[in-house]
């Protein structure tokens, strides 16, 4: 008698209590802290608060040893999380040039107002694998100096006061910004709407992206005017009290991407720019971000759409990897019944075509 | 730490009257997709992120829920889902597909016809029947909009000049009060006549693709064909080895390594209420030859 698909239920707890059991590992080893993680694994973190769109350095500390350190798996507990919490409203705009700088460079002056800071990056380490870390390992205490004065302006409003880069929008505390996690999406979308999206968007899909149209694919000639790692305040205005109040401070990387514009009939040719933005040090992510964020910039500025990276339908619809590794991996759930029927006809066509191959004269009629 | 707290059938208030507007939109268009802001549900996309967004909003505390995948209530997926309500909202779940007021669904519609007390909940994957002809949305919607349904026909036309006969077996498209070309979702196309003019109302929702769409009871469903090569449904060589069926959508198992088989009904509920009633089929025969149905 046929009993295969009983026992679901059963299979589903054992699965759950088999999981728990790996994720801890071998049970004489320590198990791992969610501040070890936070500590130790911070870009790994830094990178799940952002594509998880939840700056909580602890819950995305939790995701990554929940998901067993499947990146992915951990932006998605993050990202279910954010879903069920309640909105308050909106912050004040962040001021970067506010910013509490610990790593700043530019690539388009060498040198400027207030300086390069190169800060903590791989950049220039040696990739040599370092047989020191194999151990308990106590590095020496980094080496200090004075805090600069808060305001550090952008390399952008540098070339800004000579009108040799298009200006940033306008702020404008009334107008409204999208939210794609609370409105369905339609295209042509706006900027906010494709930035929101590229800011939640996998890292690896903009990176190929943003390579892509470093390669000709959709070009368009980028300089990192300016990258900066620091702090900045996050106000909120409460209306009862009628001013902005601290919230706290969080930790971005932003990337002002300088891009050749050749300028149109009505327009001077001038630098043009691309945005990336990321939650902690993401430096690839904000680059990338900001790569892609001006390639699909092609239509305001009246380029041809032709790559890729310049399609906003084809970006923003694939762009995001929860989405994506979700229908990719729902082919893991029974199909049978599609299956079942794509097999009948199958069948169908395969009798008919050797029926066909037995009677050569007919199947000519038939393609007549 | 924020320790999270959720809402009767997890969705906030605010939420689920969001996906009730777009609900109300889709029913009043029949089979015209309703943009909605579909929220990040705890199971991964493409697993019924839609559905469940669709069964949370129209929930209450009285409804009977049955939930399948497959035709099956026993599929690890439907499980997973019948758990997820039975948890957050506490309803009475069922497999009887006479006994439940919701009934949740993943690529098929149940044997036993639906009565007008009910609702069947579509899971969607790709809600754009166009979406295959034409990747673009804003193209498709375009389509829709101008009732602009040629390049479907056409698809439809090429595979009868290849084939002799149209040769989609599930997903088959319709078109719904004589206005909107739908995508049934992945049924087997075996399905497609029970949507047609059904006393149940018919929601189907898309979470990754945020769709949703409706066919409201007693709407005619007419699934896409030529006057010369009429729809056909589908049908098995074979009677259930259960329940000796003889009109239901049937699987194939593979039942040794020399490639046996045998055919079982894919309703697991249709099947076994046969069995109850004394049906046998041939891999079940009663201890009695002189069975009820003999
Ligand atoms: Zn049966």
């Amino acid at each position: 008698m046929y009993v295969a698909v009983k026992g679901g239920e059963r299979a589903i707890e054992n699965a759950h209590r088999l999981l728990a059991h790996e994720r801890r590992g071998d049970r004489d080893v320590p198990e791992v802290s969610l501040a070890q993680i936070s500590g130790q694994l911070s870009l790994g973190v830094d990178r799940v608060m952002t594509e998880g769109s939840l700056y909580d350095r602890e819950l995305a500390a939790l995701a990554i040893k929940q998901a067993r350190g499947d990146m992915i798996e951990a932006i998605f507990l993050l990202r279910a999380f954010r879903a069920t919490l309640p909105r308050f409203g909106a912050s004040e705009p962040v001021d970067t040039s506010r910013m509490q700088v610990r790593r700043r460079i530019s690539s388009t002056f060498k040198d400027m107002p207030g300086g390069q800071i190169l800060g903590s990056t791989f950049d220039y380490t040696h990739r040599l694998l370092d047989p020191v870390l194999a151990g308990e390992s106590m590095p020496e205490a980094p080496a200090l100096a004075e805090a600069q004065p808060l305001a550090m302006p952008r390399v952008t409003d540098i070339l800004g006061r000579d009108g040799l880069i298009e200006s940033s929008p306008a702020e404008d505390a009334d107008q409204p910004v999208g939210d794609l996690t609370r409105d369905a999406l339609s295209f042509p979308a706006d900027r906010d709407l494709r930035l929101q999206n590229l800011a939640r968007a996998d890292e690896g899909f903009l990176l190929s992206l943003g390579y892509s149209s470093q390669r000709g694919y959709g070009r368009n000639h980028p300089f990192a005017g300016e990258i900066r790692l620091g702090e900045v305040e996050v106000e909120f205005m409460a209306e009862d009290v009628g001013f902005a109040v601290p919230l706290g401070a969080i930790t971005l990387t932003e990337c002002q991407m300088v891009n050749q514009f050749k300028g149109t009939d009505t327009e001077a040719p001038c630098f043009t720019r691309g945005y990336g933005l990321a939650f902690g040090q993401s430096e690839r992510k904000a680059m990338s971000m900001a790569l892609v964020d001006r390639a699909l910039r092609a239509r305001e500025l009246g380029e041809d759409v032709q790559a890729p990276a310049q399609d906003e339908e084809f970006v923003m619809s694939h762009s995001d990897n929860v989405q994506a590794t979700g229908f990719v991996e729902h082919l893991k759930l029974p199909h049978y019944v599609d299956f079942q029927s794509e097999l009948g006809l199958l069948r169908k066509l395969r009798k008919e075509f050797h029926e066909a191959m037995e009677t050569p004269s007919e199947m000519q009629e038939a393609a007549e | 730490m924020n320790a999270p707290t959720y809402n009767f059938a997890y969705l906030d208030e605010q939420t689920k009257r969001m996906i009730r507007r777009a609900i109300l939109k889709a029913i009043a268009i029949p089979g015209y997709q309703v943009p909605f802001a579909s929220r990040e549900m705890p199971m991964p996309y493409g697993w019924g992120t839609g559905g469940v967004q669709v069964t949370a909003a129209i929930l209450g505390t009285n409804d009977v829920l049955k939930v399948i995948d497959q035709g099956s209530d026993d599929t690890t997926n439907a499980i997973s889902i019948r758990k997820f309500f039975e948890k957050t909202a506490g309803v009475v779940t069922t497999t009887s597909t006479a006994d439940a007021t919701v009934i949740q669904t993943r690529h098929r519609i149940p044997e036993a016809p639906l009565h007008a007390q009910q609702v069947l909940v579509y899971q969607v994957p790709i809600p754009e029947p166009l979406r295959y002809l034409e990747p673009r949305e804003t193209e498709t919607r375009r389509m829709h909009a101008l009732g602009e349904y040629g390049l479907m026909h056409v698809k439809l036309y090429e595979d009868i000049a290849r084939f002799g006969h149209i040769a989609t077996a599930y997903a088959y498209p319709v078109k719904v009060n004589a206005r909107y070309v739908m995508d049934p979702s992945p049924t087997p196309k075996f399905d497609n006549p029970k949507m047609d003019n059904c006393p149940a109302l018919q929601l189907f929702g898309a979470g990754r693709e945020k769709r949703i769409y409706a066919i409201p009871p007693y709407t005619s469903v007419v699934s896409l064909d030529f006057e010369d090569h009429p729809f056909t449904r589908y049908k098995h060589d074979a009677c259930c080895a259960l329940c000796d069926s003889g009109d239901s959508y049937l699987d194939e198992i593979v039942t040794d390594n020399k490639g046996s088989r045998m055919f079982v009904c894919s309703d697991t509920d249709y099947c076994e209420t046969r069995q109850s009633q004394g049906h046998r089929g041939s891999e079940n025969a009663a201890p009695y030859a002189e069975s009820k149905h003999a």
